[in-house]
């Protein structure tokens, strides 16, 4: 069933829907000359002509979380402050990120999920902005583009058309125009990726090539390509005091990186992995082997945001990256 | 289970809680071994995240058990273990877990078992030994072998005499031979354990990274098959659940799938 609503009815309808849902999309945040996901009160703050510089994952993972409390002896969960739920306007990219992070925080291990994450996840519904791709996007190459898992999605052009998927959103639209709306999907990107060929067998030969030696000076180090990364999950943890002295703290979470030096550092300082080639090559594998073999999933980590493509400070093209390894591949 | 179980059992995963600590043997001068109260269950080679509220987490071996009671053997190396050794009797810890698969020790009962461990690597194979030392009518014969740089840092003295009444034990100091102790690397003694003799055994490495990939070759050269060898791995964790991707090599988690591996696994497994 589809919709042709006006701004303001629709702006109404998110209105009406705030008592139940915080409602996240991708705006500006001035102050820091980013795209980021933040509450929404109007869909045309919704930024249409660029991706955002952040992925969803923020929205309910966090940059800095606190997982408990500490007084004494007591140790207190912390708790979520809102108990409205969450709708999140978003693109299939995004969408199927989150279903890369569930892997990792809903199924990675028998009986272990992740109480923070899970609390947050369950409270998500999204709703699907259709997506023309970008410039440094390629969806397509990591069969991302498409998705099925939306309460509705809206096409933003003059007017907004919807298609409403989830029976509980469906009567929020009753008495708008009816018209023939399906959301489209990005057929062709500006950009491709081949997914190299690393397989069980030529593992070793894949990680011990030249190729990754290049990155040793060339990468810095600085994590920004994990931090702007919708399917990146690592984190830190950090205990904050808040006076000298005091017994009272908190333990929080932060987001980590396997492109910092530190990521595999033990006491003492032995570190597992010592170089940025070899860190890029963690990253890579993971991204395109490491994760697909794991979870026996059809679809590698990567969405094809392209989201690090414009992050790197080095201008290190991940899309090339990928690209020139699935070449030397080819020569094994 | 409910909605409402299912999030408390993640809680529970994922809070630590405070433990008493007992009591505080010196070992060397930057190792002590911590006794800590606890009254669940622990399993050989498995590990706890140990922490101190304000200063930090990190994953320590069990090294040792008994009725209400956990051992961890620590050396004084980071931040959170420099933290540990402010805390004496009397103090809180905080612990999470147990975590971790255990070594397969139903597996190695009356069959000969070779242990070779090398410094503080000493500490998760210990309540293993303890397995063997205190049930005879299990045990086959135990090979240990144990390494420590100098007399100084040489681990669980008062063990390792008591190891050395009923295994065959070779104790060495990389620094070279003294009192009690034979001179050179582990992996110069691997070749004198008569492994063509002793039929189906297993093989138990634990120690540094080096010492780990050294002391496999060594066996596989002494043509051990890989299948009877088993590691313990150590990596930076900062959740033990299988989340924050520190320990990850390849597909595989070490807080999950080990930290005890296999050696046809660990062997293949590269950073």
């Amino acid at each position: 069933m589809g919709y042709k609503i006006s701004t303001e009815k629709m702006d109404e309808i998110l209105k009406g829907l705030s008592g139940q849902y915080k409602v996240y999309g991708p705006k500006w945040d001035r102050p820091h000359k980013n795209v980021r996901f933040a509450e929404l009160k109007s869909v045309r703050e919704i930024v249409m002509d660029r991706q955002s510089n952040f992925s969803i994952k923020e929205v309910f993972y966090p940059i800095s979380q606190v997982m408990f409390y500490f007084k004494g002896e007591d140790v207190e969960p912390s708790e979520v402050a809102d108990d409205r739920d969450l709708l999140i306007f978003a693109r299939a990219c995004d969408i199927n990120s989150i279903q890369r992070l569930d892997k990792i925080f809903l199924d990675n291990g028998e009986n272990n999920n992740d109480y923070f994450y899970a609390r947050m996840r369950k409270k998500v519904k999204f709703a699907l902005i259709e997506c023309g791709g970008f410039e440094n996007c390629f969806c397509v190459s990591t069969g991302s583009n498409a998705t099925d898992d939306y309460a509705f999605a809206v096409k933003i052009a003059d007017d907004i058309f919807v298609e409403v998927k989830d029976d509980a959103f469906a009567g929020l639209f009753s008495g708008c125009e009816a018209v023939d709306y399906q959301p489209e999907f990005v057929k062709e990107n500006a950009k491709k990726v081949h997914v190299p060929e690393i397989k069980k067998e030529n593992l070793k030969t894949v990680s011990e090539l030249e190729y990754w030696k290049k990155f040793d000076d060339k990468c810095i180090g600085c994590g920004g390509c994990n931090t702007v990364c919708g399917t990146c999950s690592c984190f830190d943890t950090v205990d904050v005091v808040y006076t000298e002295g005091s017994s009272d703290g908190e333990r929080k979470r932060v987001w980590s990186s396997c492109m910092l030096d530190s990521f595999t550092e033990t006491a003492g300082g032995a570190k597992s992995r010592a170089t940025h080639g070899a860190n890029m090559r963690f990253k890579v594998f993971h991204k395109f082997y490491d994760f697909k073999s794991r979870f026996g999933t059809d679809w590698n980590m990567c969405v094809g945001c392209g989201r690090c493509e414009m992050r790197c400070p080095q201008e290190i093209s991940f899309i090339d990256t990928v690209n020139e390894l699935a070449e030397e591949c080819k020569n094994i | 289970m409910t909605e409402q179980e299912k999030f408390e059992n993640m809680i529970d995963k994922m809070k630590p809680e405070p433990h008493r600590i007992l009591e505080v043997v010196r070992q060397t001068a930057a190792e002590s071994t911590f006794r800590v109260a606890y009254d669940g269950e622990t399993f050989d080679g498995q590990f706890f995240m140990l922490s101190i509220p304000k200063v930090g987490e990190a994953p320590i071996s069990v090294s040792g058990k008994g009725d209400g009671f956990v051992e961890f053997t620590i050396r004084k190396v980071g931040r959170l273990t420099e933290g540990v050794f402010g805390l004496q009797q009397g103090s809180t810890l905080f612990m999470r877990g147990p975590y971790g698969n255990p070594w397969p020790v139903k597996d190695f009962e009356n069959k000969p078992l070779v242990v070779i461990c090398g410094g503080t690597g000493m500490a998760p194979v210990k309540t293993l030994l303890e397995h063997f030392y205190n049930h005879p009518e299990i045990a086959n014969e135990v090979y240990l072998i144990a390494g420590f740089r100098d007399a100084d840092c040489a681990l669980f003295n008062e063990e390792r005499a008591r190891f050395a009444e009923k295994f065959h034990t070779i104790y060495t100091l990389d620094t070279g031979a003294t009192e009690g102790f034979e001179g050179g690397l582990v992996t110069e003694h691997i070749r004198k354990i008569p492994f063509a003799e002793l039929g189906d055994y297993n093989v138990v490495i634990v120690g540094p990274p080096v010492m780990m990939r050294f002391a496999g070759e060594e066996c596989v050269k002494c043509k051990v098959p890989a299948e009877k060898i088993w590691v313990s791995f150590e990596r930076k964790m900062s959740c033990a659940i299988g989340k924050c991707g520190h320990c990850k090599i390849n597909e595989t988690y070490v807080c999950l799938e080990g930290p005890v591996f296999n050696y046809t696994i660990a062997s293949k497994m590269f950073d």
